[in-house]
């Protein structure tokens, strides 16, 4: 897709949902499907696009919503700047995580497990540790005004979630179109090939967990505004590392709209199973683990992989025609 | 520019119990063709893997452009002007030719539409220009090799490593893609090859490393190299060369 | 703290756990071994085997040692259908469809898991799981004792299998070297699912000799598929005498820091030394190249 018009037209035609919508359920459906389609494309970044599949993105969604949390609960820290720190805290956080397991060399399954263990090791800190309230999780303080990044109506904390998916949007498409990108892209498809034509995968691949850890904290920070409660299970249990990498795996690996497109899904799926089958424990997630599966047998390269399939498959068909 | 390009330098190579290479030296001349040809197991991709970076060696040194690189990560070495192919072709699967060739490119131009372009004219170079939209993995294995070549040309490389570039493609497609090497070669491009179609090698490079058991068996002209009685002896066995009445 | 009478008992119950430890290690490093893949799955897998254990006794009233002899064979095939029809199939051969499949099935299982016996944590009342015998200086409980020496007699059959058996050599033989073993007329798809079957079945008795003195709840099998994964790594992936070895030092460590650190940096420990492992040294003490 060429040009920001897809994107532009995205934007806009989301930013007026909330215009016609009023219920605030749906609000709420739209505002949590924004987070974890936030949260997806960050996976999206080193994930699709660097093919380094990460299972411990709760690393970074989780700092994200505790430093946002404790520096505004413990420190006094207004909720501004709190959220900017929170962002630098996941993208640090990333730094670290990808010297140690990229230094080391460390690809595929080794690097899924290794981000899982310290997605892990995270968890059980936070759960434990005093500052983060251990157990009791951290609790922030109800202030609905601007300057506390809290907001009477559902509607603007949409807005905020849309700006910063906007965003995140943005940064992918850019990467499909600068040097790191295409850097990137091709130490996913072969590293040592990428190596050879000059490219320093150490750096590219670090660049990309930093990105990616940034835009997977902002979400974090976000919930942590909007939900204004964080413990230990919601910041960095499994169920957010399997939410960021479904989302951009069903929508599109390594596409703009992935992350977007999937989250729709995911949501709506939850959504149908809950209906059909009442509000069970781990329904959801049954759903969410099949469609996995599925879509990893059958359509590989997510929703827009099938649509790109189609609309290549069409162009081929009507060249054929054209010369037939 | 050096008088001797590359310079390999009693370089080794021990794989567990296995010495791939053993004490090499040899060098490439700049601006020249060298051809590296040995049987199968010798120690000749090794040895590409040891020059470009991919393998350290365990002893030796290896000299290019006047400076030591023995300690270099790859992806310096093709900074500097080092590029090499792959024996088993490698494309980036997801993409097109064009967009595989701009990887390269990009390490010599920053901006997209720069090195689309350098791309464009590096993949009509090598014969690929009907072919830069095409998917990648849709490539038959001549049009692959010519990519592996195109994505390393991108790079715009001083020393050019092939690595059987030839392999697998048939006698049409060898005289198609000759010239090719060769006008690189006029260009300024230091060349090494590592080749088993023997006409090609021969009549391409003006100087021939013989390796065989992870030693140099031979060197010289190739000429001189094909009449040694040591290097027939290595593709043919222990005694081929008195029984076939030749040998220097 | 250092006295022979606390030290010897906390090694010796560290030498047992470290035998189931090991047990469910070995299934993993089977199935590593053969198809290269890190089973995601074996978690979820042995909550479910646990289970399995758990209703076989609540319902049936089986001696978890009883309903083992069931319940191997019944994850061996649950296990080879999963790789055949489903692991298999999906992952068309990719590495990293294969991770993402075993991850979704992970998920699929320990959830159905969730949904049908919700979260809570139950236990099973064996009569004789608290009876002791006096080896002199100390006690040691019965279930864990036959523990020990079921996972022992479990390797011995699985060398038995993959040394004296047709099957365990066309094993052995996809191990080494796939497209000559396929060449060779051998079909991968099934030694892949029997390899899966295998370390599941590994599993499944490891959950049965666990019933007696533990719990089982959906994500119970978590907590020992990390250390079984610590010990993989650290034993090197595909490595049996690693695993087995592995297992057990890991027990003993577990049990003598548990002594002097507690419970909760016990778990952080173990974490950490897979990080550290697999940073410094991924191929662990055993195994061949990752």
């Amino acid at each position: 897709m060429k040009g920001l018009a897809p994107i532009l037209a995205a934007i806009v035609v989301l930013a007026a949902v909330p215009l016609v919508v009023e219920s605030n359920t749906t609000l709420n459906f739209l505002v949590t499907t924004l987070l974890i389609a936030l949260a997806g494309q960050g996976w999206n970044i080193l994930g699709g696009y660097g093919g380094q599949y990460s299972f411990g993105h709760a690393a970074f969604f989780g700092t994200g919503a505790y430093v946002t949390a404790i520096l505004q609960v413990r420190f006094g820290v207004n909720a501004w700047p709190a959220f900017a720190a929170g962002i630098a805290a996941g993208a640090f956080v990333g730094a670290v995580i990808g010297a140690l397991t990229f230094r080391a060399g460390l690809r595929g399954s080794y690097f899924a497990l290794v981000t899982l263990a310290f997605a892990e090791v995270l968890r059980i800190l936070a759960s434990v540790a005093p500052i983060t309230g251990a157990g009791v999780g951290t609790l922030i303080k109800l202030d609905l005004h601007v300057s506390a990044l809290q907001f009477q109506s559902r509607a603007v904390f949409y807005w905020v979630i849309l700006a910063l998916v906007a965003v995140s949007l943005l940064i992918a498409h850019a990467l499909e179109r600068t040097r790191f990108g295409a850097w990137l892209i091709a130490v996913r498809e072969n590293e040592d090939a990428a190596k050879a034509l000059g490219v320093d995968a150490f750096k590219v691949k670090l660049g990309a967990m930093v990105i990616s850890a940034a835009i997977t904290a902002a979400a974090g920070c976000f919930y942590a505004q909007y939900f204004l409660f964080v413990d230990s299970g919601i910041a960095y249990g499994t169920r957010m590392s399997i939410e960021a990498l479904l989302t951009p795996i069903i929508g599109g690996a390594g596409t703009v709209f992935g992350p977007l497109v999937g989250a729709l899904l995911v949501k709506a799926l939850g959504e149908g199973a809950t209906w059909i089958a009442g509000d069970a424990p781990g329904l959801n997630l049954i759903v969410y683990g099949c469609v996995l599966v599925l879509v990893i047998g059958f359509a590989p390269r997510g929703v827009i992989g099938i649509f790109r399939g189609l609309y290549r498959g069409l162009l081929a068909g009507k060249r054929e025609a054209a010369h037939g | 520019m050096v008088e001797r390009l590359l310079a390999v330098e009693g370089v080794s190579r021990r794989f567990g119990g296995l010495l791939a290479v053993d004490t090499v030296s040899l060098a490439a001349p700049a601006g020249r063709i060298t051809g590296l040809i040995g049987p199968n197991g010798a120690g000749k991709t090794t040895l590409f893997a040891l020059i470009s970076g991919f393998l350290a060696p365990n002893a030796g040194a290896i000299r290019y452009d006047g400076e030591t690189i023995t300690a270099l990560p790859p992806h310096q070495r093709a900074r500097r002007g080092i590029a090499r192919t792959f024996q088993v072709v490698q494309p980036f699967a997801g993409l097109s030719v064009r967009e595989n060739i701009t990887v390269g490119a990009h390490l010599r131009h920053r901006g997209r539409a720069e090195a689309l372009a350098a791309a464009d004219l590096v993949g009509r170079e090598v014969g690929l220009g009907g072919l830069l939209d095409r998917p990648a993995d849709t490539l038959t294995v001549a049009g692959r090799k010519r990519l592996e070549l195109a994505r390393a040309l991108a790079t715009e490389p001083k020393l050019l490593l092939l690595d059987e570039v030839l392999a697998g493609l048939n006698p049409t497609e060898i005289r198609e893609i000759v010239p090719v090497i060769r006008r690189l070669c006029d260009r300024g491009i230091t060349i090494m090859m590592i080749e088993h179609v023997m006409q090609a090698v021969m009549s391409l490079s003006e100087h021939v490393f013989v390796l065989a058991e992870g030693r140099i068996i031979a060197e010289g002209t190739p000429a001189e190299v094909a009449a040694d009685r040591a290097v027939i002896e290595a593709y043919l066995g222990h005694g081929a060369a008195k029984k076939l009445g030749g040998g220097a | 703290m250092f006295s022979p009478v606390i030290l010897i008992p906390a090694i010796l119950n560290g030498l047992m756990t470290g035998a189931v430890y090991a047990l469910v290690a070995l299934g993993l490093t089977l199935i590593y071994g053969v198809l290269h893949i890190i089973n995601f799955a074996h978690g979820a897998l042995l909550s479910a085997a646990m289970f399995a254990a758990f209703f076989a006794f609540s319902l049936l009233g089986l001696d978890p040692y009883v309903a083992a002899l069931l319940i191997a064979p019944l994850f061996f095939a649950i296990g080879y259908c999963l790789q055949r029809f489903v692991i298999g199939p999906a992952s068309h051969g990719d590495d990293r469809n294969m991770l993402l499949v075993t991850l979704g099935v992970a998920i699929v299982v320990e959830n159905a898991l969730l949904y049908a016996f919700r979260a809570d944590t139950r236990t099973i009342d064996l009569p004789y799981a608290f009876e002791t015998i006096n080896i002199g200086f100390t006690f040691l409980a019965i279930p864990r004792v036959i523990g020990f020496v079921a996972v022992f007699a479990v390797a011995l059959v699985l060398w038995t299998i993959m040394n004296l058996t047709d099957a365990g050599k066309a094993i052995r033989a996809v191990a080494k070297e796939k497209l000559g073993a396929e060449l060779a007329g051998i079909d991968v798809a099934h030694v892949y699912a029997m390899t899966f079957g295998l370390g599941t079945a590994c599993v499944a008795i490891a959950a049965c000799l666990l019933m007696p003195t533990f719990y089982v709840n959906p994500t119970a099998g978590n907590a020992f598929v990390l250390v079984a994964f610590t010990i993989v790594v650290l034993g090197g992936m595909g490595s049996v005498p690693g695993a087995l070895i592995g297992g057990l030092v890991v027990g003993v460590v577990e049990s003598l820091s548990g002594l002097f650190l507690g419970e909760s940096l016990g778990q952080i420990g173990i974490f950490l030394i897979f990080i550290a492992v697999l940073l410094v040294r991924p191929t662990g003490l055993f195994g061949a190249k990752a």
